[in-house]
């Protein structure tokens, strides 16, 4: 142990702890700016580039940044001594110097870390003004815009882009003052290896990158009387959706999310996790028929566009191995726009389905023209949690005070597996029970499989199919996906069955949640235990005892990985790696 | 200079630059050997060379394309038949060094770091070439003009224009 004093109060911390962790022993709050602390996925940010974090030292020349420096015995340091604040203040002045001046109307309005930074340091006039850098924005992709004037070279999206998901789009560009994060050959996003997980989006403490926004459509199809408009919900919506509205990390907000849904005027408030359920009869029947004809092992759970993107872009040798299941969404568009419009009596081009997801690949995924169906796409839009949030408070909804409503039937039941796809270990776990039940044709004793879950980035597990042993594996997070693939590439791999999801923590984590980047703290394990409950809470556990799906399949579908499921809710792959 | 060890077809020079990363121990923190190497032998760093050598390393073409940018020293575009460094060393910037560099860019009509349309000048600002007794100087191809004034230049350039001054 090491003995400190920090703004003269005595402190004993580990070796190894940075001034800034030790400083929160003590109470002691250090302003930070680029540094981050995921400690569900145990990453870190600190690359000590901001310097806004800098201390007084004493014996020491310079001052140090809390965030990269280590404590020594005997160290005394003073975090609010008048050079250490002025430094602090005068770092972040020349920040705003270069930083555009419209926080009015930028979309980090009240929650960029900057404004909020330049606030705490009580800066009251823009001095010194500078030149300021000019760089295009990026619009060219549907999930993401970059703009590359508000970004204060933090590192946090390349970090996130190149260290976590191993994906490599990012990487600081020319030097000095030219110095910009960027592409390869300065390409827009549409024309790199980007998967549109948005967790770059997720970590930007500024408006340098932003979710593309699809509020004004929904809007308008709200405001057409010519429309009928379905709304569907992914899992991960209803854990993550309060947290914009005050209420604690992981509250569960299913009812009010239903009721603020009507209130905004959508004509049926429905599920995804009906369409989930749906997925696991594909995916189980799937992987039922892979187990019978000793076929292509293993086999990956395809729910994840980001993640699709990865594999195709990277591994394109290994496209045979993932799941045909389109994701649940877009299982939920195609039969929204065939089986209910029949039902209803709607013309499925009268028809807009909007999609509420945690997710911003799902805002690209819909216009992959593979998934169009009669020459239209079966989803019109995808809005994020906190999209919805936004319109909602657009309409002056008082959220708190909303009464619990449910969902509309043909779609809107859903079990309690269904409930856990937004986790990572949830998909996977929704699988196993519904195969196992079809291939042992025996009930399960326990229905909850303790051995899939947690937040480990790798997981993996056995379960005994009465004598048959599968093997499971679980990765969240791209840059464990790539460790799994390289082993399956090479022969070495050994599983049955492995689920993917490209965000740290699953779909709770997504790019389009509510997101902390400054301080995550246990909020993806909030939001984990909370779909747990919600599974836990329901009186069905499994998808194949979903009665709508059940009647899905009797009145229209037929048989699971038939003929009619195949075309509908099934898909294929492309190598897109020669493609850039 | 480069231009020795130019070779002719860009497939070749891949190849060569194959062999010389198979000839390193390991190419692990050898990106900028290898980038020199490559410019040596293409003489610029064209977009395939930079997948061709992340592909090799197995690092993102990103970080291969910001190490790029971040050095002076490497080239994304061809230069040009006669490459024009202008030495902005302490001594001949002393000595008026920015003036010759903006009487070239005007005659050129190229910033620093391109090419003429006609692919026979490029234009570099470099640091110290160590001949500070002929300040203010530049370079064509690696020959040295020294003690220059900006109204010696159209002159210097015209020579190369009608391919007298060629080495």
């Amino acid at each position: 142990m090491i003995n400190l004093t920090i703004n003269n109060m005595p402190i004993t911390a580990a070796e190894g702890t940075t001034i800034l962790d030790a400083a929160k022993l003590a109470n002691v709050n250090i302003p930070t700016l680029c540094h981050m602390n995921f400690h569900d996925i145990n990453m870190i940010n600190q690359s000590a580039n901001c310097r806004v974090c800098m201390v007084e030292v004493e014996g020491a020349r310079t001052l140090a940044p809390a965030c990269a420096t280590a404590v020594t015995e005997g160290m005394v340091i003073h975090t609010n001594s008048p050079r250490a604040v002025n430094a602090r203040r005068a770092i972040v002045e020349l920040i705003l110097s270069d930083h555009p001046k419209d926080c009015l109307v930028c979309e980090k309005n009240l929650k960029c870390e900057l404004q909020a930074l330049a606030a705490t340091l009580n800066i009251k006039e823009f001095t010194p003004e500078g030149k300021r850098k000019s760089h295009p924005k990026d619009i060219s992709n549907y999930s993401l815009i970059r703009d590359p004037e508000k970004c204060i070279l933090c590192r946090r999206c390349e970090t996130m882009c190149n260290v976590v998901q191993t994906v490599g789009v990012y990487s600081a560009i020319n030097r000095g003052f030219e110095t910009v994060i960027g592409t390869a050959f300065d390409a827009p996003i549409s024309e790199t290896e980007c998967t549109y997980c948005g967790q770059c989006v997720s970590v930007c403490p500024t408006g340098a990158l932003v979710k593309a926004d699809n509020t004004r459509e929904v809007w308008k199809a709200l405001n057409d009387p010519e429309k009928l408009v379905v709304v569907q919900t992914a899992p991960a919506v209803r854990v993550a959706l309060g947290e914009l509205f005050g209420l604690k990390p992981g509250a569960r907000v299913t009812g009010k999310m239903i009721a603020a849904l009507r209130r905004l005027g959508f004509d049926y408030v429905m599920d995804t996790n009906f369409a989930a359920d749906l997925t696991v009869m594909e995916e189980a029947a799937e992987l039922l028929q892979r187990i019978e004809n000793s076929g292509r092992f293993p086999m990956l759970t395809s729910c994840c566009p980001a993640w699709i993107n990865f594999i195709e872009f990277q591994f394109p040798e290994l496209l045979d191995i993932p799941s045909t299941c389109r994701s649940p969404h877009e299982m939920f568009g195609v039969v929204a726009k065939t089986y209910f419009a029949e039902r209803v009596g709607v013309r499925p081009e009268d028809m807009t389905v909007v999609s509420v997801m945690p997710c911003l690949a799902k805002k690209y995924e819909l216009h992959r023209p593979e998934l169009e169906h009669h020459d239209f796409a079966n989803v019109d839009y995808v809005i994020t949690t906190t999209e919805l949030a936004e319109m909602i408070k657009e309409a002056a909804i008082s959220f708190g005070s909303l009464p619990d409503e449910a969902f509309d039937s043909l779609m809107g039941e859903s079990s309690g597996a269904a409930a856990i796809f937004g986790s990572t270990g949830g998909v996977i776990e929704a699988t196993v029970r519904t195969a196992y039940e079809r291939y042992t044709n025996k009930k399960l004793d326990k229905i909850e499989f303790s051995q899939l879950r947690g937040m480990e980035g790798l997981r993996e597990a056995s379960v005994d199919f009465s004598g048959t042993r599968l093997n499971i594996a679980i990765a969240h997070g791209l840059g464990n996906t790539r460790r799994l693939l390289e082993d399956i590439r090479d022969g070495k791999s050994e599983y049955h069955a492995i689920e993917i999801m490209a965000c740290p923590g699953g779909c709770i984590g997504g790019g389009g949640q509510p997101s902390y980047p400054g301080k995550i703290a246990g909020i993806l394990k909030k939001r984990q235990l909370a779909l747990y409950e919600e599974d836990a809470e329901n009186p069905i556990r499994c998808a194949h005892e979903n009665k709508e799906v059940l009647k899905l399949y009797e009145e229209f579908l037929g048989e699971p990985f038939g003929e009619k499921a195949h075309k509908l809710l099934h898909t294929r792959y492309f190598d897109r790696s020669r493609a850039l | 200079m480069a231009e020795n060890n130019r070779t002719d077809s860009f497939a070749d020079a891949l190849k060569a630059l194959d062999a010389y990363i198979a000839s390193l121990p390991s190419a692990d923190g050898k990106l900028i050997p290898i980038l020199h190497e490559a410019q040596k032998l293409i003489g610029y760093l064209p977009p395939e060379a930079l997948r061709h050598i992340a592909g090799r390393l197995g690092v993102p073409v990103s970080r291969v394309y910001g190490v790029v940018t971040f050095y002076s020293f490497f080239k994304t575009k061809p230069k040009g038949k006669y490459a024009i460094s202008v030495c902005m060393g302490t001594a001949c910037f002393v000595r008026g060094a920015d003036a010759i560099l903006a009487e070239l860019k005007k005659s050129l009509g190229i910033e620093v770091g391109e090419t003429t349309p006609d692919g026979l000048f490029s234009l570099d600002a470099v640091r110290c070439v160590g001949a500070c007794g002929l300040a203010p100087l530049v370079t064509v191809n690696g020959k040295i003009f020294g003690r220059l004034k900006p109204e010696d230049l159209e002159g210097l350039l015209d020579e190369y224009r009608d391919g007298g001054n060629d080495a």
